[in-house]
């Protein structure tokens, strides 16, 4: 009785989980086999007939694979390196430095930031874009979404600066660095896991990002590709399935490969400091 | 090696005065403890050594040469923090070169330097590991080596045995003595540990509310403090604090409190009339434990009975104040028995009621 019992709630569990996992899975399983399926539709089977000819297409529509291998790349990788960059100058110098109200000024501008976004946001910044003449730039949209990504991302670098006892710095002033050298030997370091997630973070928000680079783009040559996989739609606006797919999956490659790449390297971690 | 120069040097933190007009001089090699309580500025005027801070006013010189507003960088000094401050990123090796690093030494020179303190320190076997992986005191003697590798003029210390439990500590204490004579060093060190600051020092340089109160060596602070705040502040037990009354009568001057009568050198008492308000200090091991009342100074019923080994601590209420009496080897009285103690007048401190010594 107590045996069946215990087995019936094990039973139980396992099914529920089971099914939560595929609830997340099943839509991941599909964007895998669709793409190798020369008949994909919706639902989710082995692939059959089992072809590349998907691929193939794909790699012989030239506007896609420019959007995807240069524009989202560079628009991507654009705004990670100078959000990266910048958020950790300002967290550091927020951290540091005796301003008052810095507290009230981070929160204030993550709370902003969250709010006005998107579509909100979007006249403002088109007007402003395009006063600075930087309508149809890759340019114009890395700046777009480092002004907006900057609010959370110095947020995030802050928890790590903050993180750093101040008696590191001074010990390396005492032992003769310059503040700039003390910079670079103690705190960069320290925080560098602080600036992989933020790096990640930014790039994926970007690779994604489609209503931004849509509105102040013009020319196909400056799409990305989160744009530009519209155009394996057909005429009525129907996306075709194996293309879509298989150029979907292309397109999560780079971000995966990003991840793996860090966490192999750095490791992720959310909260900053190194107990010593 | 080097000479260092305190010249009225304050700083204010807003209304808050943490270093008020401190002025002394450090002769080169000497090892100057500042103690006080917390708060009470050492670590504010060992930062300004440093160069970590810059003072609102004064001068603070290095063998004649004006530092008071120089970078950290400038000053050729080694420091050890309160919690070591080892970077973590870096290999033990890394941090004990650091200093030599950022002076552009080559790689080969840092490497023999680095080996030779290591050793020096007895650490040379962690220089791979990093700092997260090695004990505590091992943390210190590296934080040690790393202010030590460039030979500084002037070596600083901010509590670095605080973080120690206690058998480390003295084993440190005795290590940082021997090594701060060894290499003839200038070193400044703050702590609020009065032992620390007796075993350590050359000269002690006793701190309240941002003052200098006292500066001498160890035994003369500890003989004759300046006032009834160091008195209290230096020793284990501290000394005994005991209000009196100073009775004259014709040539003689007593001192009078419940339970306590000693006469005193009228000279001692001249600048005081009948009946002033005085303060009686005397040292624990200063009390000696006498048979009965006719020989005694005073007399107290006794309030705890704490056998150390070598001594034992006896505390007496007196009028409801408490005086602490060091014994060696005398037969100790028990809880609740009435003790009869005596003072000899040599032994015998007067503070006046601002809380100032009277010289004898």
């Amino acid at each position: 009785m107590r045996l069946l019992r215990l087995v019936l709630t094990r039973a139980t569990f396992y099914a529920a989980a089971a099914i939560f996992a595929a609830l997340f899975a099943i839509p991941l399983v599909w964007l895998l086999f669709a793409p190798f399926d020369a008949r994909a539709n919706l639902a989710v089977r082995l692939p059959h007939p089992f072809t590349l000819a998907n691929f193939g297409k794909v790699f012989a529509n030239a506007f896609a694979v420019r959007a995807l291998f240069q524009n989202s790349i560079i628009q991507a990788g654009g705004a990670m390196l100078l959000v990266t960059l910048l958020a950790t100058l300002a967290a550091y110098a927020l951290s540091r430095s005796p301003i008052r109200g810095k507290d009230l000024l981070s929160y204030g501008l993550v709370l902003f930031s969250s709010i006005v976004t998107g579509t909100a946001a979007m006249v403002p910044l088109f007007l402003l874009i395009y006063s600075l003449g930087l309508i149809d730039t890759q340019l114009g949209v890395i700046l777009v979404f480092t002004g907006g990504l900057l609010p959370a991302a110095i947020f995030i670098m802050r928890d790590f600066v903050d993180s750093i006892p101040r008696s590191y710095e001074e010990s390396a002033l005492v032992a003769g660095a310059s503040a700039w050298g003390m910079f670079k030997d103690i705190a960069l370091p320290i925080v560098r896991p602080g600036m992989m997630v933020v790096a990640v973070w930014t790039f994926v928000n970007v690779w994604g990002g489609f209503f931004v680079p849509f509105i102040l783009l013009r020319s196909p040559s400056n799409m990305p590709a989160s744009v530009a996989i519209y155009s394996f739609y057909t005429e009525g606006g129907t996306p075709i399935i194996t293309l879509t797919t298989a150029y979907s999956l292309l397109y999560t490659l780079p971000v995966l490969a990003l991840y793996l790449f860090v966490n192999w390297r750095y490791g992720f971690r959310f909260f900053g400091g190194i107990k010593s | 090696m080097a000479r260092v120069v305190f010249d009225h040097v304050s700083k204010h933190f807003g209304a808050v005065r943490a270093v008020d007009d401190v002025s002394f001089d450090i002769e080169d090699g000497e090892f100057i403890c500042l103690l006080g309580p917390s708060g009470c500025g050492k670590t504010t005027t060992l930062r300004l050594m440093a160069g970590l801070e810059q003072p609102t006013s004064g001068r603070i010189a290095v063998d004649d040469r004006d530092v008071t507003f120089a970078k950290p960088k400038e000053r050729d000094v080694g420091m050890v923090f309160q919690d070591y401050a080892l970077f973590p990123h870096m290999t033990i090796a890394e941090n004990i070169a650091y200093p030599l690093k950022v002076r552009g030494a080559p790689a080969k020179d840092r490497a023999a330097r680095t080996a030779d303190v290591a050793q020096s320190l007895g650490i040379d076997h962690l220089l791979e590991r990093r700092p997260g992986q090695i004990s505590g005191g091992q943390q210190q003697r590296t934080s040690v080596a790393r202010a030590v590798v460039h030979k500084p003029k002037v070596f600083l210390f901010d509590e670095p045995l605080s973080n120690l439990d206690a058998k480390l500590r003295v084993e440190a204490r005795s290590f940082l003595k021997h090594l701060q004579v060894e290499l003839g060093v200038t070193a400044l060190y703050v702590t609020h540990d009065q032992a620390e600051a007796m075993a350590l020092a050359d000269r002690i340089a006793v701190m309240e509310g941002g003052r200098v109160v006292q500066m001498g060596p160890p035994l003369e602070v500890y003989r004759k403090p300046a006032t009834t705040f160091v008195a209290n502040f230096l020793g284990n037990p501290p000394m005994n604090l005991v209000p009196v009354k100073l009775r004259l009568d014709g040539g003689r001057a007593r001192l009078q409190a419940a339970g306590l009568d000693v006469a005193v050198d009228p000279g001692r008492a001249s600048r005081f009339r009948d009946g002033a308000d005085l303060t009686l200090g005397v040292r624990p091991e200063h009390l000696r434990l006498v048979p009965d009342a006719g020989e005694a100074t005073f007399t107290g019923s006794v309030y705890t009975v704490e056998p150390l080994g070598p001594e034992t601590l006896i505390t007496c209420t007196v009028d409801g104040q408490l005086v602490t009496a060091r014994l060696f080897g005398d037969e100790p009285p028990e809880l609740g028995d009435t003790a009869h103690f005596r003072i000899d007048e040599h032994h015998l401190e007067l503070f006046d009621d601002a809380g100032v010594r009277v010289e004898r």
